[in-house]
């Protein structure tokens, strides 16, 4: 036997001892207990402290909506704060350590808060620490942050994994109590598809905590094998340990389901799984939720739920006190009375608020009817309490029972509003609800099993019907319970103590009643002003009792005070869930270029380019400084030749008789007369007339064109292309398909180029400066046959061409192209020195086409062509965007040559102050010219190419820098480009 | 959201990317005499209506189809998916 | 009843019976000076600078739900000035000014939290645009700090400062931007503006305006006509439906944008973090929740949720800045109804009907601007001249060609 408070009974393996540790206690439990019933069954009844007042707190209830035995799991990475007790499965080895105390648990320093309670009262601190005004961040808030908040991160990386997964069913039944099982029998035996997810680890909901019978046997037992059947049916899948938290639209819903957490680690496997459930129908199947009476002191340890009281007793057999007494407003908390006296656990008392008989017998006990409680007392943990009539009992547990919620929170995830039903006095679910859910048993109001048992079972011969099988489903079973009569009683009047409502976020009657006088009296500002229902427990046992004080104070019925929303998740999910194995360098998915392990070989440094990884640049042996590599790079391209895998650039493959007049009108210079041979440079721009990105369109044939985009909007070029193709011009014959990945494709530039490929390219091919001149393009054999295109262009301003191989050639290819070019001194180069080499011709690039500037700016007006209907003309004439004295693309150059130039400065006038009002423009690309050997820009300036020669200052504040800079045109080399036409 | 593709059927909305107002199929002529204006309403101005709204969606991680769904957008139901070429060619655009 | 920490000694030794309703609860009169639609941040804080700063009292605020349930209470609570562009920057500066004083001007704490604001960057190309934007701050006499990335190291150990995808180079650091008690700033401004005199009318759902020969005299709603010589229109992700009545149609959609809180949690995160590489922004409330968001789902939406993906996208860029995060749990997840505009910025102008205004076009960035809305609004309303910092915020710049396009990506409000 583990611990003193263990009884006989339950279900609970006594057969094995499982060793755990909370505080550094050591202490024992058995499979089958959580860590709260193994904590009461060892007498630990002091587990936590509040959020606002430290106050002590123990276990309340035996479920998720436990507000108070919030503990850190485990150690070290592994540590997980603000885990419930309550529904922590007991693995050997388990450690936990209470939360939110300074000092220790027993004696936390931050306990004062509860000497200071008056002043700290509902919305405090919105009417104080203003003064003096810096005390705020430095004084002030740092305290109010290190008392608050409630477990603490471990501040390491997660070391454990988390995977997705997606399932489909007929019907999804949230909930495996009576409703639940019955109704996934009759959809099981019916033939549907069934999913049933319960969050618990053992099926059977309150069968599991009650004592009455189902078709005559324990309701346990009957769950039991309930299970073992659908567990046999092959279309039926049970989820235990899942919850369902959120119902998202068209019968989507998230579940969560812990495959490692009741054991002592994950051993490499997933911890746990979020399933995204596509369902035709659904069943919600959830239950009820107890809850409390408030009266003074109603929140020490050792005061529980009456149904929590009663399932530690009966399924974990653990009898939270050894003299409990019993506070209800309804029958049912005499059930747990009768159920305790039943274990053997000494009843001291049954206090019902209502004037009547008692509801069963209950030996030994004091009864009181019509009796409140109004008071309590015990520091660490209940030792008695003090009724209305002043007589005082010895107790060390009460159990509690306000009556019972459902639990109608996914009824409410798309705007539904619960109603008020005077009948249970509760909220039950109302209309707006996701469509396709149905709802059976307490989640829906009816609180006796047998009514539970047989609105799971009609709600799923309906479901089938919905979903056109046939309801082969069998009779419902039935159970021996009778309803329950229960009279509303929300507080003790009599007591003058704080008597709580939300006992996490320490919220009380009182707080409620101030938050009214102050005009907070709308359901949402009361939530907002007093943090009711704010905690990690959302509220479950605290919401429905402040609604009902609020009701009181505004003399208005509780239907017409109205309810808060529910919305995701039920109960709280790891963020770790949510983003699944999209970590670490599985974030995003990796492109890589044909000749990425080639240049992976060569120690190539790369860098993230719309979610490609290209080579930044090539270090070589001896090289220490990046500027070394680049330098090399761009000198020797200039110097010899040098090669560059430029695959990422988007390719589109545009064919059909009418894909001229479709490019025509893509892009904003004209396309209606490109030969085939040949390829043109081209600028598109948006609808909205802004530039947005360029390259260059190749025509193989009549009808065969192929296009290159930027790297970075490949994808959104594709869509825009394919949006005017299927909506605007429909009638044209044209055809896209995005090549990107399908061809290999890479820059050879330099003096020496084309004696590169002429090494490369197939002898039958006349690549001459005649026979292939700039801008000339062609369908050519390489390396003995292989297929390949040749292009003659160049963004370097070199002789160069670009040559493309199917990818799976593009490894062999970069090899030849080496190879081939070693007499020469090849060099492979990166991104970083066609930056460099494309700053100095001054093209335009990701930092000038930046989607805010126009043509204009760029200097591209005339690319814009008039006399034709194409994407983005009619708005790039509005006003604004082509006054005289805009913003021009110019190049800089500092006027101390020596100087480094930074991109992101801002153009000043000499003299001028640094106001925005002074602003001229700014730089938006610079590089090192090895060429010119200094600093080299370009940027946007006012009426730029009225001021050359003229001298501004590169201000860059946020550096600290200042840099006189003189504008200059943006071509700093070969300004005519006869290298590229050579 | 599940959006039926009129020729895959039901696709997961992560498959796909929502442009807006299904009225951008309908591009004024460029040679219209008030263009500009016709031509800004038509890019900026919307009828951003809570009820009922057609839409333009891009089957990007599937067909490349692009689809007018008419959606309501206080409930998210979904009560009709076209092809938008279908839509476009009935409005009457052509070349 | 003047707030402070005497009357809290005298009203808690008493029981806390004496406080006094924050607000009255007046019935609408028939006919106001002013009437502003809207009693979110916006609305209420442009009635109380039209009291405070103009004279202007007679004045009603008529709000369909309770004061303050728009986005004002469904927002990240983050406040910042690092725009770029002159059309914005200098308001979000006036915007940031304004908080820094807010909570003596009112009497009320909004916890006006200047922690700091750091937007990461992955990149030489996100460096040149965060240095571009840091001068463009300091121009407009804003704060900007360029951090390396052993600067932004030492502030936050925990993140992930190589990962394999994006590694962190640096960050650009607002050392005043910070965030603010989202709830306190509508009861604050409310307050302030109900003890000035302005009516504040809730459940009061304005579904119509009374519009002749071209001017507006007032407005229908749910509790009658109710005239008025100017009517303010400031109704976020309502705004098209709103401006529907007045037969206007916007460069505005609204859009669902999703947010999200973690369980309490001891101090973790210092200030505000912006994952440039991955849509993903986070702080850490007084109370220890995380709260954290990113992009919108991109759909038209008045529902006020969204759905998975964009979710499990918002949790993906988190555990990829910051992997601690993992084993903290999401307990609240919302959605806002957001106007978003044509360019990603807002709008506090005229119509062209008389003795109508409208602000809006807020996106997903409203909640910071909420004092110099109220401010340039009430400026606009009381004078008939934008105020200087709003000069450009018209509801014509597309026709004129001049976007303030923030984020260079167009007229797609899904995109901003």
């Amino acid at each position: 036997m583990s611990g003193p408070f263990r009884l006989d009974g339950g279900a609970v393996d006594r057969s094995r001892t499982l060793a755990f540790r909370f505080d550094g206690r050591s202490l024992t439990g058995h499979p089958g207990d959580t860590l709260a019933s193994a904590l009461l069954a060892n007498g630990v009844r002091l587990v936590g402290r509040s959020f606002k007042y430290h106050r002590p707190r123990g276990v309340f209830t035996a479920g998720s909506e436990e507000p108070n035995a919030l503990v850190e799991l485990r150690s070290d990475a592994h540590r997980e704060p603000n885990t419930r007790a309550t529904v922590t499965e007991l693995f050997d080895g388990l450690e936990a350590w209470s939360q939110n105390y300074r000092g220790s648990l027993r004696r936390d320093l931050l306990a004062v808060n509860d000497l200071i309670a008056p002043f700290l009262s509902a919305g405090f601190y919105y009417k104080t620490f203003m003064w003096p005004k810096s005390f705020w961040e430095k004084v002030y808030e740092p305290a109010i942050r290190a008392s608050a908040g409630l477990g603490r991160l471990s501040g390491e990386a997660d070391p454990d994994s988390y995977d997705k997964g997606f399932l489909h069913c007929d019907l999804l039944i949230v909930g495996a109590g009576p409703a639940g099982l019955a109704a996934a029998l009759a959809a099981g035996r019916g033939g549907a598809r069934v999913i049933l997810a319960d969050e618990d680890f053992v099926m059977g909901g309150r069968l599991t905590a009650e004592t009455h019978e189902v078709n005559g046997r324990s309701g346990a037992d009957w769950a039991a094998e309930a299970v073992r059947e659908l567990a046999s049916m092959d279309r039926v899948r049970l989820l235990p340990r899942t919850t369902v938290t959120g119902a998202w639209d068209h019968g989507i819903y998230g579940a969560l389901e812990r495959r490692t957490d009741h054991l002592a680690g994950s051993n490499g496997k997933p911890r746990q799984i979020l399933w995204r459930i596509y369902s035709r129908r659904a069943i919600l199947a959830a239950g009820a939720t107890e809850r409390p009476i408030a009266f003074g002191g109603n929140d020490r340890p050792g005061v529980m739920l009456a149904g929590a009281v009663r399932a530690y007793a009966n399924r974990f057999a653990v009898g939270a006190g050894k003299r409990v007494g019993l506070f209800t407003n309804n029958d049912d908390g005499w059930r747990t009375a009768a159920d305790l006296a039943r274990k053997g656990v000494s009843v001291a008392a049954v206090i019902d608020v209502r004037d009547r008989e008692p509801a069963a017998e209950v030996p030994g006990a004091r009864i009181v009817t019509g009796g409140r409680v109004t008071a309590t007392r015990g520091r660490h943990g209940l030792k008695g309490v003090t009724l209305a009539n002043g007589e005082r009992l010895a107790l060390d547990c009460l159990a509690v029972s306000g009556g019972w919620n459902p639990n109608v929170h996914l009824t409410c995830h798309h705007g539904g509003r619960p109603v008020w039903r005077e009948e249970i006095a509760a909220f039950a679910p109302g209309d707006g609800r996701p469509g396709g859910m149905a709802v059976a048993g307490a989640a829906g109001g009816a609180f006796t099993t047998a009514a539970a048992l047989a609105e799971g079972h009609r709600a799923a011969v309906e479901a089938l019907g919905g979903l056109g099988l046939s309801a082969a489903a069998g009779e419902p079973p039935g159970a021996s319970d009778e309803a329950v009569e229960a009279a509303p009683f929300w507080h003790v009047r009599e007591s003058r103590g704080r008597a709580w409502l939300d006992l996490q976020n320490d919220v009380t009657v009182k707080d409620v009643e101030q938050a009214h006088r102050e005009g907070f009296r709308s359901v949402e500002h009361l939530k907002r002003y007093t943090t009711l229902g704010m905690a990690t427990d959302q509220g479950k046992t605290a919401n429905v009792g402040a609604l009902a004080i609020m009701a009181e104070q505004t003399g208005r019925s509780i239907a017409e005070t109205g309810t808060t929303m529910f919305r995701p998740p039920y109960t709280p999910v790891p963020i770790g869930a949510f983003a699944g194995r999209s970590r670490g360098r599985e974030f995003q998915p990796s492109r890589l270029t044909p000749s990425h392990d080639w240049a992976a070989r060569r120690g190539a440094v790369f860098v993230e380019a719309g979610l490609w990884l290209r080579a930044q640049w090539f270090p070589q042996a001896g090289e220490t400084h990046w500027r070394q590599s680049v330098d090399r790079e761009v000198r020797q391209t200039r110097g010899s030749v040098g090669i560059c895998d430029v695959t990422t650039l988007g390719k589109i493959d545009i064919q059909g008789r009418d894909a001229q007049e479709f490019l025509n009108r893509i892009y904003s210079n004209g396309f209606a007369t490109l030969a085939v041979g040949k390829v043109r440079y081209g600028l598109m721009l948006r609808e909205d007339g802004m530039a947005y990105d360029d390259g260059t369109t190749a025509r193989l044939g009549e009808t065969h064109f192929v296009m290159t985009t930027t790297t970075v909007n490949a994808v959104l070029v594709f869509r825009n292309m394919e949006f005017a193709r299927q909506c605007l011009w429909p009638g044209l014959d044209v055809h896209l398909i995005s090549a990107t990945e399908q061809w290999a494709q890479f820059a050879v530039a330099g003096p020496n180029s084309r004696a590169l490929l002429r090494k490369v390219v197939d002898p039958e091919h006349d690549i001459s400066n005649e026979a292939f001149p700039f801008m000339a393009c062609g369908e050519v054999g390489v390396c003995g046959g292989a297929p390949g295109r040749l292009f003659r262009i160049s963004f370097s301003g070199e002789l160069a061409y670009e040559v493309a191989v199917p990818a799976r050639y593009g490894e062999a290819l970069m090899e030849a192209l080496m190879a081939a070019g070693e007499e020469f001194g090849a060099v492979a180069y990166g991104t970083e020195a066609l930056g460099v080499m494309r700053v100095e011709k001054g093209h335009a690039a990701a930092n000038e086409l930046n989607g805010q500037t126009t043509a204009r700016m760029l200097g591209m007006q005339r690319m814009v062509s008039k006399r034709k209907d194409c994407i983005g003309n009619v708005l790039s004439e509005r006003p604004e965007m082509n006054r005289g004295d805009g913003l021009e693309l110019m190049g800089f150059r500092p006027v101390d040559r020596s100087e480094p130039l930074a991109a992101g400065a801002h153009f000043l006038a000499p003299g001028a102050e640094a106001v925005t009002e002074n602003d001229e423009g700014w730089m938006t690309s610079v590089a090192w010219s090895p060429e010119l050997g200094h600093s080299i820009g370009l940027g946007f300036i006012r009426n730029g190419h009225a001021r050359i020669g003229e001298t501004v200052r590169a201000w860059d504040g946020v550096r600290g820098r200042d840099v006189a800079v003189e504008i200059v045109p943006a071509h700093f080399l070969d300004p005519d480009g006869e290298r590229l036409r050579g | 959201m599940l959006i039926d593709h009129p020729l895959l059927g039901p696709r997961d909305e992560a498959e796909f990317v929502i442009l807006g107002d299904a009225g951008l199929i309908d591009r004024p002529d460029w040679q219209a005499e008030d263009a500009a204006q016709l031509f800004h309403d038509y890019l900026h101005l919307r009828d951003n209506p809570a009820g009922e709204h057609r839409e333009l969606w891009f089957h990007e991680q599937g067909d490349r189809s692009w689809l007018v769904v008419t959606r309501n957008t206080l409930t998210h139901e979904i009560v009709r998916v076209e092809l938008a070429r279908d839509v476009a060619i009935a409005r009457g655009r052509d070349r | 009843m003047r707030y402070s920490a005497l009357q809290i000694l005298r009203q808690g030794l008493t029981g806390n019976r004496g406080w006094k309703p924050v607000w009255r609860e007046p019935e609408p009169k028939p006919h106001y000076d002013i009437v502003i639609v809207g009693g979110g941040g916006h609305g209420l804080a442009t009635a109380y600078y039209l009291a405070a700063r103009h004279g202007l009292t007679n004045v009603a605020v008529l709000e369909k739900g309770w004061l303050g349930s728009g986005n004002v209470g469904r927002n990240t609570t983050i406040v910042r000035s690092n725009y770029l562009l002159p059309g914005n920057e200098p308001f979000y500066e006036l915007s940031m000014k304004l908080w820094e004083g807010l909570e003596q001007d009112l009497n009320y704490n909004a916890m006006v939290s200047q922690r700091g604001i750091i937007n990461l960057y992955h990149s030489d190309g996100q460096r040149d645009a965060a240095a571009r934007r840091g001068n463009a701050m300091i121009l407009a006499g804003a704060d900007a700090v360029l951090l390396d990335r052993e600067a932004v190291r030492k502030k936050c150990p925990f993140l992930d400062f190589d990962n394999e995808r994006f590694p962190i180079m640096g960050g650009l650091w607002q050392p005043r931007g910070g965030t603010v008690r989202h709830d306190a700033v509508a009861w604050g401004y409310a307050r302030g503006a109900d003890r000035q005199g302005v009516d504040l009318i809730q459940n009061c759902e304005v579904t119509g305006f009374d519009i002749r020969s071209g001017v507006c005299r007032g407005v229908e709603t749910a509790r009658g006509t109710i005239g008025a010589d100017r009517v303010a229109v400031c109704v976020a992700g309502s705004s098209g439906r709103v401006m529907g009545y007045a037969g206007l149609r916007l460069p505005i959609e609204s859009h669902v944008l999703q947010a999200f809180v973690s369980e309490g949690l001891k101090p973790a995160i210092p200030g505000v973090l912006t994952f440039g590489a991955g849509h993903f922004y986070i702080s850490q409330s007084d109370k220890g929740g995380l709260v954290f968001g990113g992009d919108i789902d991109g759909y038209n939406s008045y529902a006020q949720r969204g759905n998975l993906p964009a979710l499990e996208h918002v949790c993906e860029g988190g555990m990829a800045l910051m992997p601690m995060i993992g084993r903290a749990r999401v307990l609240r997840i919302w959605g806002g109804l957001v106007d978003m505009s044509m360019d990603g910025s807002p709008f506090i102008d005229r119509t062209p009907i008389d003795g109508l205004f409208f602000n809006g076009g807020w996106n997903y960035g409203g909640f910071k601007a909420t004092p110099a809305s109220g401010y340039c609004y009430a400026h606009l309303i009381a004078t008939g001249a934008p105020h200087p910092v709003a000069a450009e915020m018209r509801l014509d710049r597309f026709e004129r060609g001049a976007p303030i396009d923030e984020r260079g990506a167009g007229a797609q409000p899904n995109l901003h």
